[in-house]
């Protein structure tokens, strides 16, 4: 698993990519601690950038890191090792590049400029949308045999998730406006990572008193240990499950 | 040493093997003859566990492969097309190969030095020709001394003077008394390399004898008049069926 392992870092770290999205991160930082001071407001403006921006990255990444490196895992899948190995060993080290881009394009700047507990959040959840983006593309590319259409399943999944969802949310509570919604609209939060994310995050900066009583009822529960701890564990689930998706799939996959 | 045993595979509505069951013994070397599409690779990839079949099982040395994956190492398998990651370099390829096998600590390098691989070891994949690039691959297959060797069109692409090099040395395996598997289309090669013949029409087993009882059958002296014949004989099995069914 190790070895594998560090073949696949070997790779991936030594490929363009790797670098140009590290340097993206750090200028896109840079570039928001330059115009604002206020801690709070950095970390709004980069957690709105990051929501959109990491989930396409990884998304894209991971399927065309899956099947550039097909021959590596055929060649693999030859050899005495184990496919769950395999398997682990690919999808390991896209994490791991998109998650070094993160710590350090957003760390960097942070460590030179200040940061507070917010900003570690944003990380956590910057890494924790790569994990389930990666995942999610990587389920995409073991369902297909072709390329463009795994891409394109993959960023359908990014529409989704960034764009479709929000709009029927909007649309549920618009619709509904009548009734009380707190309950619902939370359970609708916990099915959707990018909004969690945001949530989570914007429950860390003062400004949800902005959100009128939603807000109010989301402050109680997010702020609450109970609340923390079911939505830390919801963005975990998140995280596993295509990845255990997408490894049951490749375990059977014809090659 | 490899038995196939019911096998079953269908890619969509496709079914490429039929309840396909074949014996390989150790000592002999087959050679897996068909025409394009009848289940050659299909049916190595199996036994490789590359691909899943939909029913039946695999026996190498008398154990399922079915969630396994130590077997491998013994076995050398050379694929039709290698295909290796490109920023590799060929050293690092042979000693991550190496890696993946700890337990063995002997290798054989004869090929890649006789093959001239030894001097640039340092050159990425990507640079290589395709006849080099099959010149690593066949390196690769003999690098582990398995006891099973599975070749895949071995000599496509090679220049005369490597296919001398390469059929030199599965012939000196061989007498070692190891099970060759050659799937090839250059039936002279064949005739030189192995003394049992397997031909597979339509995913399922036409013919499986040694080579003189092919020639006996067939009449024919050489072995690839023989093989000639034989696939007239299966298509004309097939130009009968579509016959009859039009009746």
């Amino acid at each position: 698993m190790f070895k594998l392992l560090k073949y696949a870092l070997y790779d991936i770290v030594k490929s363009r990519f790797a670098l140009l999205y590290t340097l993206f991160m750090v200028l896109v930082a840079i570039s928001i601690y330059q115009v604002s001071e206020d801690m709070s407001k950095v970390s709004l403006s980069l957690l709105n950038i990051m929501l959109m921006i990491i989930p396409l990255i990884s998304a894209i990444f991971a399927t065309t890191h899956f099947f550039n490196n097909l021959e590596f895992t055929e060649l693999m899948l030859a050899q005495p090792v184990k496919r769950r190995d395999v398997f682990l060993s690919q999808i390991l080290a896209v994490i791991f590049v998109l998650s070094m881009a993160i710590l350090i394009g957003f760390g960097a700047p942070m460590l030179l400029w200040g940061a507070d507990a917010s900003v570690l959040i944003l990380l956590a959840i910057g890494i924790g949308l790569s994990v389930i983006f990666a995942g999610l593309a990587f389920l995409a590319s073991v369902l297909t045999r072709d390329k463009a259409k795994a891409i394109g399943i993959s960023l359908s999944f990014w529409i989704y998730f960034s764009l479709v969802y929000d709009g029927f949310v909007l649309y549920l509570i618009y619709s509904l406006a009548d009734y009380p919604l707190e309950k619902p609209t939370l359970a609708l939060v916990f099915l959707n990572p990018v909004d969690l994310g945001r949530i989570i995050m914007l429950m860390q900066l003062d400004i949800s008193a902005l959100m009128g009583y939603t807000g109010a009822f989301f402050q109680d529960f997010f702020g609450s240990a109970k609340g923390i701890l079911l939505s830390s564990a919801v963005m975990f689930i998140w995280m596993i499950l295509p990845v255990t998706a997408a490894m049951r799939v490749f375990k059977r996959k014809d090659f | 040493m490899i038995s196939v045993q019911q096998i079953h595979k269908k890619f969509g509505k496709l079914e490429v093997l039929k309840d396909f069951n074949l014996e390989f013994e150790s000592g002999k070397s087959y050679a897996l003859m068909g025409p394009n599409g009848s289940g050659k690779t299909t049916l190595i990839k199996i036994i490789l566990g590359m691909v899943i079949p939909n029913a039946g099982d695999i026996l190498v040395k008398g154990k399922s492969i079915k969630g396994s994956f130590a077997y491998r190492s013994d076995i050398g398998y050379m694929p039709q097309i290698g295909r290796y990651p490109d920023n590799m370099k060929i050293g690092q390829l042979f000693s991550m190969m190496q890696d993946m096998r700890p337990e063995i600590k002997k290798y054989d390098m004869a090929l890649a030095t006789e093959f001239g691989l030894m001097d640039m070891l340092d050159k990425p994949m990507h640079t290589l020709s395709g006849g080099t690039r099959q010149k690593v691959s066949a390196s690769l297959a003999f690098m582990f001394c398995p006891d099973i060797l599975i070749l895949d069109e071995p000599t496509a692409g090679l220049d005369p003077i490597a296919v001398e090099i390469l059929k030199t040395k599965i012939i000196h395996e061989r007498e070692k008394g190891k099970l060759i598997l050659i799937t090839s289309h250059i039936l002279s090669e064949l005739d030189e390399l192995t003394n049992h013949a397997i031909y597979i029409h339509e995913g399922k087993v036409f013919f499986n004898d040694t080579t003189e009882s092919l020639k006996d059958i067939t009449g024919e002296s050489k072995f690839t008049t023989a093989i000639a014949r034989l696939m007239e004989w299966s298509l004309k099995k097939k130009q009968i069926k579509t016959e009859l069914s039009h009746v």
